[in-house]
């Protein structure tokens, strides 16, 4: 709601500063007109002024009807997912949804971690360190959405041992990172705390 | 057009005429001069007319019985399947029928490239028959999207994805469009409006598609101008209707064939599936109709470019009647046109296989080669040819096919 109120002012300003301008450049032009011509201007800005003024009530009246598009308040209100994540052994990953999405939590071997750390940064399309993806080594969270049309990728499939995605094959490493494929970005990783060694909280 | 002014008979006819001219619209459309040597490729019009308002029909009725809601729609749709009377014939119908749509209007455009119809006086027929094919693809994808099966579900998130290409906004006018952070209830609450709303839209394009056409007049298989009316042209009513109803009735028949013989074999097994966000399908593919593009657009191997080509090589078809510099209309006059053009329908077909395969090796590479030649036809072939090609003279009316035909004749037309 506040960044629709911010649009609108934003356009008000913009409209007020427009006819300020507008009419700093007609009252110059006068100034060097004989008295007819003087009329004809004065009309064109009256035009100018009301068509401009017909298009920000337009813009003002179509606003809510573009708005209410955008996610609602019950949409947003499903914003914290709390998962419990004892019994996921070692080298499994479960699949929870948040607002809608999977997201992906893995608990990662010995062997998945040194790979994910020792990885070249230079051969990355979108370079990131695996600990800058990660709050404990352990533990893998990220949006299990591919970052190029939103499919869902596979565990451990494609051909850096971490996940595929089926749609237009995208291969991602141990560290969720994207290695082949058209995907522009790693797999995001969303806002989460750990509350306690057994439980997340997810949003 | 030098139609003779139309006069009711009755004096109630001219009462009404003279303040709503209805009956001289209705008599202008049934004695509207055609040339006489359209032949059955000149029948996909009516066709596609008749396709539209049978979708709009089946939909109606659909829609009394569908609830667009997460939770509901799935099951509301095997209701009609299993419960409503006749629901089951009602909804292959309108599932086959946007098939048969597509199918019809590939076969107009590649009617209307054969035969120069883009050309000068009918740019705008063209533009306006584009703009009818881009909302018809909409409002079939938003069709698709309703029935909330995986493959309606992925689909939606893929295709809605391809707006996250967009720099700095795009993810915005992603959750705009999703109402959500994914595909949701919201998505296919808005999806079910639009898909209402389209085809009325369409409605109105149509309208004025034929307003267009009825100004300069059909072109004809020769491509040459005509005068109207003609010892070369013969009314609409009876001549050309008959032609299009028997048209029509071959295509009911085919239609028919798909929705009482084979009513699933167009879509995909996947879609009979509740859909589920959690799971996307191995293979996922759009409707036959939309896999040139698909392809096109997993020939780029970077994310925004693909978006921006796919856009573009539905965009520059409506440039076509400035992109061909050819004064010919007909490729019956222009011998090397006639085989690019043969060209251009092998590749757009090379295009639709090579968007059903996975996008890895020969696919892949047969897919872009096929994708340049795709620009290249537009972008090259077309205005070089306009310059280059040696065309044969034409003929100076349909009635004197053989050129220098007796001066008597000419005089006469």
């Amino acid at each position: 709601m506040g960044s629709s109120y911010a649009v609108l002012a934003t356009i008000v300003a913009l409209f007020i500063l427009f006819l300020f301008l507008s009419w700093i450049f007609v009252s110059i032009r006068f100034v060097d007109k004989e008295q007819k011509e003087e009329t004809t201007e004065r009309r064109y800005f009256l035009f100018t002024a009301s068509y401009a003024l017909g298009a920000v009530a337009v813009g003002a009246a179509a606003w809510p009807l573009i708005d209410q598009m955008n996610p609602d308040a019950s949409v947003k209100a499903l914003a914290t997912t709390e998962v419990d994540i004892s019994n996921i052994s070692l080298g499994k990953t479960i699949t929870v949804l948040w607002r809608g999405k999977p997201i992906f939590i893995r608990r990662r071997t010995q062997n998945e971690i040194s790979e994910a750390q020792n990885v070249d940064l230079n051969e990355l399309k979108d370079p990131q360190k695996d600990e800058d993806r990660v709050k404990k080594s352990e533990w893998l969270v990220m949006t299990g959405v591919c970052t190029h049309l939103g499919c869902v990728p596979l565990g451990d499939k494609g051909d850096f041992g971490g996940w595929f995605c089926p749609c237009h094959g995208s291969h991602y490493d141990t560290s969720g990172r994207i290695r082949k494929g058209p995907a522009p970005t790693n797999l995001e990783i969303p806002k989460y705390e750990f509350i306690n060694s057994n439980t997340i909280i997810i949003g | 057009m030098n139609e003779e002014k139309y006069v009711p008979k009755s004096k109630l006819g001219q009462w009404f005429d003279s303040r709503l001219p209805l009956l001289s619209l209705a008599h202008h459309l049934r004695d509207y001069p055609t040339p006489k040597n359209l032949n059955y490729w000149w029948t996909f019009g009516a066709i596609l007319t008749f396709c539209l308002v049978a979708q709009i029909i089946t939909g109606i009725v659909l829609a009394m019985h569908y609830v667009a809601h997460a939770d509901l729609a799935f099951e509301s749709v095997e209701h009609i399947m299993r419960d409503v009377n006749y629901g089951w014939l009602i909804r292959y119908f309108h599932a086959n029928g946007s098939s048969m749509f597509f199918l019809a209007v590939y076969v107009h455009i590649f009617r209307g490239l054969y035969y120069g119809s883009y050309k000068s006086p009918r740019e705008i027929i063209w533009i306006i028959g584009m703009l009818i094919y881009i909302l018809m693809m909409a409002t079939a994808f938003m069709g698709y999207v309703l029935p909330w099966g995986q493959m309606s579900f992925w689909a939606a998130t893929v295709i809605t994805s391809l707006f996250s290409a967009i720099p700095i906004v795009g993810d915005s006018i992603v959750g705009w469009l999703w109402g959500g952070y994914a595909v949701g209830s919201p998505t296919l609450t808005r999806f079910y409006s639009l898909h209402y709303l389209l085809p009325f839209l369409i409605f109105a394009l149509v309208v004025l598609h034929i307003w267009a056409l009825h100004i300069p007049g059909n072109t004809n298989p020769v491509g040459i101008d005509i005068k109207q009316p003609s010892k070369d042209t013969v009314p609409f009513s009876p001549y050309v209707a008959v032609k299009d109803l028997y048209a029509l009735i071959i295509f009911l028949i085919i239609t028919a064939g798909f929705v009482f013989f084979a009513p699933n074999i167009l879509s995909h097994p996947d879609n009979y599936i509740k859909a589920n966000q959690m799971v996307t399908p191995t293979h996922i593919v759009p409707e036959w109709y939309l896999l040139p593009f698909y392809a096109i657009l997993r020939a780029v191997p970077d994310k925004l470019g693909g978006v921006v080509v796919m856009f573009a090589s539905l965009f520059i078809l409506m440039f076509l009647p400035w992109l061909d510099t050819s004064k010919v209309r007909s490729a019956v006059f222009r011998p090397l046109y006639k085989i690019f053009f043969w060209v251009l329908v092998i590749d757009v077909i090379v295009l639709g296989y090579m968007g059903a395969k996975p996008p890895e090796g020969l696919y892949l590479l047969i897919g872009r080669v096929a994708t340049i030649y795709y620009f290249a036809h537009f972008i090259l072939v077309m205005p070089i040819l306009g310059f280059k090609e040696k065309t044969p003279p034409l003929p100076i009316s349909i009635s004197n096919p053989v050129l220098g035909g007796d001066k008597k004749t000419v005089n006469d037309r």
